[in-house]
């Protein structure tokens, strides 16, 4: 069973929230942190039940977003 | 560990100043990883239009040049007879291509200028605060139809993508949406093909990508998608308008 | 091969282009420099280079600034209602220090005005049209040869600085026939000599060096302004390289001459018929329009010279540069016809005598 690690350039994200609005296993959350924009970041809330299937990668208009499988 | 999604390298690192969830972001890099992924970031040269993504050579990895508003297709057909072995391609927004530049595009497609074109339309003009535009929905609100676009004033909203195609010249017309994964993937695919066309140097190929303006509409950018496919959808149709056999 | 041929002023501008090394010509058809647009289209290919009609003369002047910003040498031209329409054009190219060179085969005007020749675009070119601090050099040659020779310099000069350069005919030149010499000199730089010789060229980054970019626009205003300095540096070499001028029998002239372009002609003879009646006259020639060659003024013999005449085929627009350089100290007074009109020698001699006599 592949797992996927999902990693996030927090300083780019500008919390629009397109990858939380298209996750199918709703695993992205915005971060109480603030990052050096002023925004929440989005963060991985369970990593394990990511599916690789990069809806958010594919949303996401700053290139926050990296996905690997193992 | 392997990759299957990293940024492509098309896109320079620089943040862009676009605002949150604004699908240029998108749409750049779309285009940027399809020239990637044919190494061809060394052979490209890239038009940009006067609107929000006037300084997009920041971000794209290519050699670009700003032009003036609505020019850029002129700029574009000066550049392919310059290097006529270079991808060359145009990005342009509602006002730049659909109103000012009018005439430039046609005059591009009518001559089957061997460079892509990628039109944002996203029914509004974003940069200088939310005006009306040629493709704004009737009864859209902006602030120069502040009661809503109505036809005997501003006639019926262009559909460029339609007009284009009855050009000999437009060999590759398609339009598409980047108001979900599936129709962002479906976006990629067309902008590889219209790439392939330029490639084979078949004839002008044009891409309308439908985007969304979250801060002009006043909506969050996830209800502007919804914005966008719920009403922007109906009335400019996705789908392909033209293709050359030799790429379908 | 230095065979003297008799050519169509417009054709012997267009051969000129071709010799000097023009890669892309961009043109939409306007009288009266139509019989140029059409030899490109004839002869550019032929030569190895690409013409291109394009939509309007707002498309080509934008094609021209897309074939400079890729290195190549690029040329466009009209007359005076589509340099009008070009203005923008001007100023972008201009702004983004890129070399053009634009032959302007002028007519009456304002507004569609005629096809007849005129020189009231004298403003146009050297005040320019577009918006911002900017200048383009401006070279008005006086007959067909010196037209050639101009407009292969025009590209050199555009290179140097990389700047537009404006050569300005009329229509009498544009269409008049004359022996010249095209020297045949065409040399087109290779892919590899513009990476060097241009290096800020959009040419593909080949994946050797950083991508290049063309702008003008510096939303930052300190870059504005230190951009903005930077392009004053340059127009300041220019103004102390470029001014060039003819000056004849200004000593012991009663009156001097100011005329460019064909109109020069014109006051050469009647520069003999007033020696015929006794009247000493001379004239100072600008060649370069822009910079103007204010200098050329202090070379007046202020002991016998009475007035100054600007000749024009316009209203009167050198001869506001022509008071700049006089500073007062001589009377500068108008002579002119516009509208496509134009003066004879002798009816250009007859105002000026009369002019003389309101200054004995």
């Amino acid at each position: 069973m592949t797992h996927f690690t999902v990693t996030f350039r927090e300083d780019k994200c500008k919390g629009c929230e397109l990858c939380i609005s298209v996750c199918p296993k709703n695993i992205l959350a915005l971060r109480d942190t603030i990052n050096t924009k002023g925004y929440h970041p989005v963060g991985v809330t369970d990593q394990d039940q990511c599916i690789g299937c990069c809806s958010c990668a594919l949303s996401c208009p700053d290139g926050v977003i990296r996905i690997d499988a193992e | 560990m392997k990759p299957i999604f990293e940024y492509t390298k098309g896109m320079r690192e620089q943040d862009t100043h676009y605002c949150p969830g604004c699908t240029h972001g998108i749409a750049h890099r779309l285009i940027m990883e399809s020239l990637d992924e044919r190494n061809a970031l060394g052979d490209t040269i890239g038009v940009c239009p006067i609107g929000c993504s006037v300084t997009a050579h920041q971000y794209f990895n290519v050699d670009s040049c700003e032009a003036a508003h609505g020019r850029a297709p002129a700029v574009a057909a000066g550049i392919r007879r310059a290097w006529p072995e270079k991808y060359v391609f145009t990005y342009q927004g509602d006002g730049d291509l659909a109103s000012i530049g009018a005439g430039e595009i046609v005059h591009a497609a009518l001559r089957g200028e061997k460079f892509t074109t990628f039109f944002i339309n996203n029914a509004i003009y974003g940069m200088t605060g939310g005006q009306m535009a040629p493709t704004t929905l009737l009864g859209q609100k902006t602030t120069t139809s502040v009661d809503g676009r109505k036809k005997e004033i501003s006639g019926m909203p262009l559909r460029v993508a339609e007009m284009l195609s009855t050009i000999d010249g437009a060999v590759f017309v398609e339009r598409v949406a980047l108001d979900s994964p599936a129709h962002i993937r479906s976006a990629k695919k067309a902008i590889v093909k219209a790439l392939d066309v330029q490639e084979k140097r078949l004839g002008f190929s044009f891409v309308e990508i439908l985007s969304t303006c979250p801060t002009n509409w006043g909506m969050t950018p996830v209800k502007a998608q919804a914005w966008l496919r719920e009403n922007m959808i109906p009335y400019y149709p996705l789908g392909n308008f033209r293709c050359p056999e030799e790429v379908k | 091969m230095n065979e003297k041929v008799l050519m169509k002023g417009n054709e012997a501008f267009g051969a000129a282009a071709i010799q000097a090394g023009c890669d892309l010509y961009f043109g939409y058809p306007i009288t009266p420099q139509n019989e140029l647009t059409e030899y490109m289209s004839r002869e550019l290919g032929k030569a190895g280079g690409t013409f291109a009609q394009a939509e309007s003369e707002l498309a080509a002047i934008n094609m021209a600034y897309g074939g400079a910003c890729a290195g190549k040498k690029a040329m466009v031209s009209s007359a005076s209602p589509g340099i009008a329409l070009m203005q923008e054009g001007f100023s972008f190219i201009a702004s983004a220090e890129l070399p053009l060179v634009a032959v302007n085969v002028s007519r009456g005007g304002p507004g569609i005005g005629g096809i007849q020749p005129g020189q009231a675009d004298y403003r146009q070119v050297t005040r320019g049209g577009g918006n911002g601090d900017y200048h383009i050099v401006v070279y008005a040659p006086y007959c067909i040869q010196e037209a050639v020779d101009l407009i292969i310099r025009a590209f050199d000069t555009a290179d140097h600085y990389r700047n537009p350069v404006i050569v300005l005919a009329d229509g009498m030149m544009g269409q008049m026939m004359e022996p010249v010499v095209i020297p045949q000199i065409r040399r087109q730089s290779s892919a590899s000599e513009i990476a060097v010789e241009k290096p800020w060229a959009l040419t593909g980054s080949g994946g050797v060096r950083d991508r290049n970019v063309v702008r003008s626009l510096w939303l930052d205003p300190q870059q504005l302004e230190d951009q903005n300095i930077r392009l004053d540096e340059k127009y300041q070499r220019m103004k102390q390289e470029l001014p060039e001028y003819q000056s004849v029998d200004l000593e012991g002239a009663e009156i001097v001459f100011t005329a460019f372009g064909t109109v020069s002609r014109i006051a050469s003879e009647a520069i003999r018929l007033l020696g015929q009646r006794g009247i000493r006259a001379g004239m100072i020639r600008p060649i370069t329009l822009w910079p103007f060659p204010y200098h050329a003024f202090e070379q007046i013999d202020h002991s016998s010279t009475k007035l100054i005449v600007s000749a024009e085929l316009s209203m009167g627009q050198m001869i506001e540069d022509v008071e700049l350089a006089v500073k007062g100290r001589k009377p500068v007074r108008l002579i002119q016809r516009s509208g496509g009109m134009v003066f004879t020698p002798a009816e250009l001699a007859a105002r000026a005598e009369e002019l003389l006599s309101q200054y004995q």
